[in-house]
C-alpha cells in the first residue's frame, strides 16, 4: 500500500516506510563491521539504494527481509573493501574448517548467576568484541537470528542458503560465544539471588 | 534414548530454540536433570542470548535518525529533481 503510494510519486512517504526499520539496519552492519562510522554510512547508503530500487521490491518477501539483504550486501561490500589479503585468507582457512571442534566450555562450580550480573557495561562490550570476532559466516547467521531475531527461513532467504545451515552456523556461533564469554559469566556471579522477577523485553525469548 | 554430554551440547542450540522433537526432547531433559556440566553450559549459552537480545547491547549513535532521513532527503531530491 505504502510502497504502491512511494512508486506512483509520493516519495516523502519512504521516510515513513523505514522508520520501523533503521535500528535493523544499522545494527545489522554495526555488527558486522564494529566501526560506528561505517555501520551509519552503510546504513545510509543501504536506505538510499532501497529507494533506488523500490520498484524491484515483490511483496511475496517481507519488506524487512528485504531490507536486510541490502544491508547485508552492503556490510560486506566494505568488510571485502577494508580488509588485507592476509586477512581473507586466515578467513578462508576457518570457512573450510567444516568438522570443527564445536564444543562449549565445561564449567565446573557453576551456579545461576545472578541476573543483575548481566546488567554490567563491561559484559556487553565482551559480548560485542566476540561477536566482532566470529568467522565471518557465523557471525551473520547469528547476528540475522539472534540480534536481529529473524526467523530461520528469513535468515536463510536473506544470506542465500538452506534452513539446515542456518541451524548448524546458529548453534555453532552460539557454542563459539558461550566459550568466549564464560571466564566473564563466571567472575561475575558472586553469588545466587533467588526470586528475581525477570523484567519484560530483553527476556522475552529466553525465559518466556 | 540415553545421551552422552557430548551428543547434549550438539543440541543445546535446537533445545533453547524448542526445536526438538518430542522423543530427543525428553532424553536431553533427561540427561540435564542429573548433569550439573550440561545444565552449566545451557545456562550459560542462554545468558549469551539474554545478553543479544538486551538493547543495550547494540545501541544507535545519537543523531542516527536525523543524519539518516536528512541524507535521503538529499539523495532523493538529486532524483527527482
Amino acid at each position: 500500500m505504502l510502497i504502491g503510494r512511494i512508486l506512483a510519486g509520493e516519495t516523502e512517504l519512504f521516510h515513513e516506510l523505514i522508520r520501523p526499520y533503521e535500528r535493523l539496519v544499522y545494527v545489522t552492519i554495526f555488527a558486522i563491521l564494529k566501526n560506528e562510522t561505517e555501520a551509519e554510512d552503510g546504513a545510509q547508503e543501504t536506505m538510499i539504494s532501497a529507494f533506488r530500487h523500490l520498484k524491484s521490491f515483490r511483496g511475496d518477501a517481507k519488506f524487512s527481509t528485504w531490507l536486510v539483504t541490502i544491508a547485508m550486501n552492503e556490510a560486506r561490500k566494505r568488510l571485502r573493501k577494508g580488509k588485507t589479503a592476509a586477512e581473507d585468507s586466515l578467513d578462508a582457512t576457518v570457512e573450510d574448517h567444516e568438522g570443527g571442534d564445536y564444543t562449549p566450555a565445561v564449567l565446573t562450580d557453576w551456579r545461576e548467576i545472578p541476573l543483575e550480573a548481566l546488567e554490567k557495561k563491561e559484559l556487553r562490550e565482551k559480548l560485542r568484541a566476540a561477536v566482532a570476532n566470529l568467522p565471518e559466516k557465523y557471525r551473520e547467521v547469528f547476528v540475522l537470528r539472534d540480534i536481529e531475531e529473524l526467523n530461520q527461513e528469513e535468515t536463510a532467504a536473506a544470506l542465500g542458503i538452506n534452513v539446515t545451515l542456518v541451524k548448524v552456523r546458529l548453534h555453532r556461533a552460539r557454542i563459539m560465544l558461550q566459550k568466549a564469554l564464560v571466564p566473564y559469566l563466571k567472575s561475575e556471579a558472586p553469588y545466587v539471588a533467588e526470586g528475581k522477577p525477570a523484567r519484560g523485553g530483553f527476556f522475552r525469548r529466553w525465559f518466556a | 534414548m540415553k545421551l552422552d554430554c557430548k551428543h547434549v551440547w550438539e543440541h543445546i542450540s535446537g533445545y533453547l530454540d524448542r526445536q526438538l522433537d518430542a522423543a530427543l526432547l525428553e532424553a536431553v531433559e533427561k540427561h540435564l536433570e542429573n548433569c550439573e556440566v550440561c545444565s552449566a553450559v545451557l545456562d550459560s549459552t542462554r545468558n549469551v542470548l539474554v545478553l543479544t537480545a538486551d538493547d543495550r547491547t547494540y545501541e544507535l549513535p545519537v543523531g542516527y535518525s536525523e543524519r539518516l532521513h536528512d541524507r535521503l532527503r538529499a539523495a532523493m531530491r538529486g532524483e527527482t529533481g
